[in-house]
């Protein structure tokens, strides 16, 4: 297994998100796979919370859709247990403070390194908070990945210093979502975080959802994050949505990189 | 070395979405910069001397406290402040501040309406946009705070997901600030969130109990014995005890919305039933499931329908200076009846809570001790839902 940092290696990196459990649980369990052999070089699993204020209508549908289906976090790392051995890219939680916190925090980071995974993104904690959760991510060896935004500005520096495995930058004001134009300067944001730490990779979410788009940016960032496009396939085709996701992961691991 | 502002014990914090920590980082020091500013206060003080009608009244409830023969009862008349609330102590204050900040539209979330009312009219006031998001369920139990909104110029934004009440509605509301920050300044309507918005809040409400100390010395010469309010994220409650934390003589009780029951689902009582959590900014007490999903909570009250609780009650109850207790919607129902009959005074069903836990305390207590309820809002608002309660449609 290989770690976060690892995976930007091969050009630009193309980073998946799905929510663990939409439509169920054996569902993920083959998208994990085929999104891997896809092309993708890391992917993020969210675990999915009641109340996800940082995401839009598609990712909060997602999010009902899995916990209705009665998904815990248990059965989320049981079944990250049983697929990792057949994937080798590193496969990173996204969730919120408290289902972590809930759980209690190091008991979750603890059963989280032994299922397989290598890092958490919690968008509800900003770096002042981080104390909470970095301790107990470090005792188990999993990064915990930080977030910039259009407006972090002069916090930007504080920020890439300290980041591990890479650094989240989100592309736009808002929540999660696709979007037609992305008018944020991304290149002068990705500028900053290497000007204070050389060697974190940087990757770009929010709103990103066709190839064009994946090609774009790409020339100003290490990778690409893409969230709600893929959810909604997976809205649209449930059980069959393996396929398209697959091909889709493809499409914008090429782009990314073309 | 810890970076966490704004702590109340273990409690309270900033967890939010990086994109807003500039956004509270600005809000933080414009609020440090104008809250000794005597220019700003003095502006402050006349708007809500001339504007909103303070101070409000003490009013010694003399026939209730003949009819249940204990302690004297006062009552913190904050029903009479204009928009019938002691929310506009609040948003007088944020939207002054706000539009120093050179902010041009509030946002804010609203149960009840009542805070939403406020926001609206302080909009209003100071010619700035305003934009409300309420709970689906709560537009339809709250049509009148609906209806007064729109007329005071705001947009009101019904919000479908979740359970469609007010904490629906502060996420919504928090999505939408990091869409648009520049101009915006979101107008939160309790003692909750990320810092600094409890502290500054409390500071704003802070003058209930300072005008309770003032009054009460006045006309008996001494402090209350206990100090009764209703919490939801709890406003009203911090405003009314923050004088007197000081004064342990003065018992501080805030009464939470049991619903139907704390040993039923349909509850939203955050002490009785919540443990610790991280949730809408904050490190507090939430109702919630063991894998820490934010639990659908119930009360007949809009306004006090709320999973979690401020985090410097959550500091008061750890320490024991503050003691909450449940009071279930029949029990608020009844108060809300007795007290209408018995003063005159028909106060909001959030406010019945604090009612009716004083009718519980005050045979208990000798005829020589003093309690102040704070009457937080006006009930013209739940006469329809109450009639409803009771089997009675006014729409008949």
């Amino acid at each position: 297994m290989i770690s976060v940092r690892e995976a930007f290696k091969d050009g630009k990196a193309f980073i998946p998100f799905i929510t663990c459990g939409d439509p169920d649980l054996e569902t993920t369990k083959k998208l994990v796979k085929a999104i891997a052999e896809a092309g993708a070089d890391i992917i993020e699993l969210g675990i999915p919370f009641s109340d996800p204020t940082a995401e839009g209508p598609t990712i909060q549908e997602a999010n009902i859709r899995a916990l209705s289906g009665n998904v815990t976090t248990d059965m989320i790392f049981d079944m990250v247990s049983e697929i990792r051995s057949e994937v080798s890219i590193p496969l990173v939680f996204m969730t919120y403070a408290n289902v972590v916190f809930s759980y209690g925090t190091d008991k979750f980071l603890s059963r989280a390194a032994e299922a397989g995974i290598s890092g958490l993104i919690l968008p509800d904690v900003p770096y002042e908070e981080k104390d909470e959760f970095a301790p107990a991510c470090r005792k188990h060896g999993i990064d915990l990945i930080s977030m910039i935004a259009p407006t972090s500005h002069d916090r930007i520096r504080m920020i890439a210093k300290e980041a591990e495995g890479f650094i989240y930058c989100v592309s736009s004001l808002g929540v999660t979502g696709v979007r037609n134009n992305i008018a944020t300067d991304i290149g002068s944001m990705t500028e900053l975080v290497h000007e204070a730490n050389p060697e974190i990779p940087c990757a770009v979410g929010f709103g990103i959802s066709t190839p064009e788009q994946a090609e774009s940016i790409a020339k100003d960032a290490d990778g690409i994050i893409v969230g709600s496009a893929i959810v909604k396939l997976i809205a649209e085709n449930g059980k069959n949505s393996v396929e398209p996701v697959a091909e889709y992961v493809r499409t914008m691991k090429e782009a990314a990189n073309s | 070395m810890s970076k966490s502002k704004g702590r109340f014990g273990i409690h309270g914090g900033q967890y939010i979405p990086e994109t807003l920590m500039n956004a509270v980082i600005e809000l933080e020091e414009a609020y440090n910069r104008y809250k000794d500013d005597p220019e700003f206060q003095r502006e402050l003080t006349a708007l809500l001397n001339d504007y909103a009608g303070r101070p409000s009244r003490l009013y010694y409830a003399e026939k209730m406290t003949n009819d249940l023969g204990g302690a004297k009862i006062y009552l913190k008349r904050e029903d009479l402040n204009h928009t019938g609330a002691h929310k506009i102590n609040n948003v007088l204050g944020q939207a002054l501040l706000a539009k120093k900040m050179g902010k041009t539209r509030l946002i804010a979330e609203t149960g009840a309406g009542q805070h939403g009312v406020a926001t609206a009219t302080a909009a209003a006031l100071m010619g700035m946009e305003c934009v409300v998001y309420m709970g689906k369920v709560d537009m339809e139990r709250q049509a009148l705070n609906v209806y007064k909104m729109r007329l005071l110029g705001a947009d009101v934004r019904g919000v479908e997901t979740g359970t469609g009440t007010l904490k629906d509605a502060v996420s919504e509301t928090f999505r939408e600030w990091t869409n648009r920050i520049d101009d915006t300044h979101y107008c939160l309507g309790s003692v909750m969130g990320p810092h600094p918005f409890p502290t500054m809040i409390r500071d704003f409400q802070a003058v209930i109990s300072k005008e309770i100390k003032e009054q009460l010395m006045e006309k008996e010469g001494k402090l209350p014995d206990a100090v009764i309010a209703c919490v939801g994220g709890g406003s009203n409650a911090i405003g009314s005890f923050y004088n007197f934390i000081d004064d342990p003589s003065v018992q501080l009780i805030g009464c939470e919305a049991a619903g139907r029951g704390v040993d039923t689902f349909e509850t939203a009582a955050t002490i009785a039933t919540g443990r610790l959590g991280i949730f809408h900014g904050m490190k507090s007490y939430f109702c919630q499931d063991e894998y820490g999903q934010i639990a659908p909570v119930y009360s007949i009250s809009a306004g006090l329908d709320y999973p979690g609780i401020g985090p410097e009650h959550a500091m008061l109850h750890d320490t024991g200076r503050a003691k909450y207790v449940p009071i279930t919607d029949e029990e608020a129902v009844q108060a809300f009846e007795y007290m209408s009959r018995m003063e005159g005074v028909i106060p909001a069903i959030e406010s019945a809570h604090a009612v009716a836990y004083a009718m519980k305390l005050a045979p208990t207590m000798d005829r020589d001790k003093i309690i102040v309820i704070t009457i937080s809002g006006r009930g013209d608002k739940d006469c329809a839902a109450i009639a409803r309660y009771r089997g009675e449609d006014l729409h008949d």
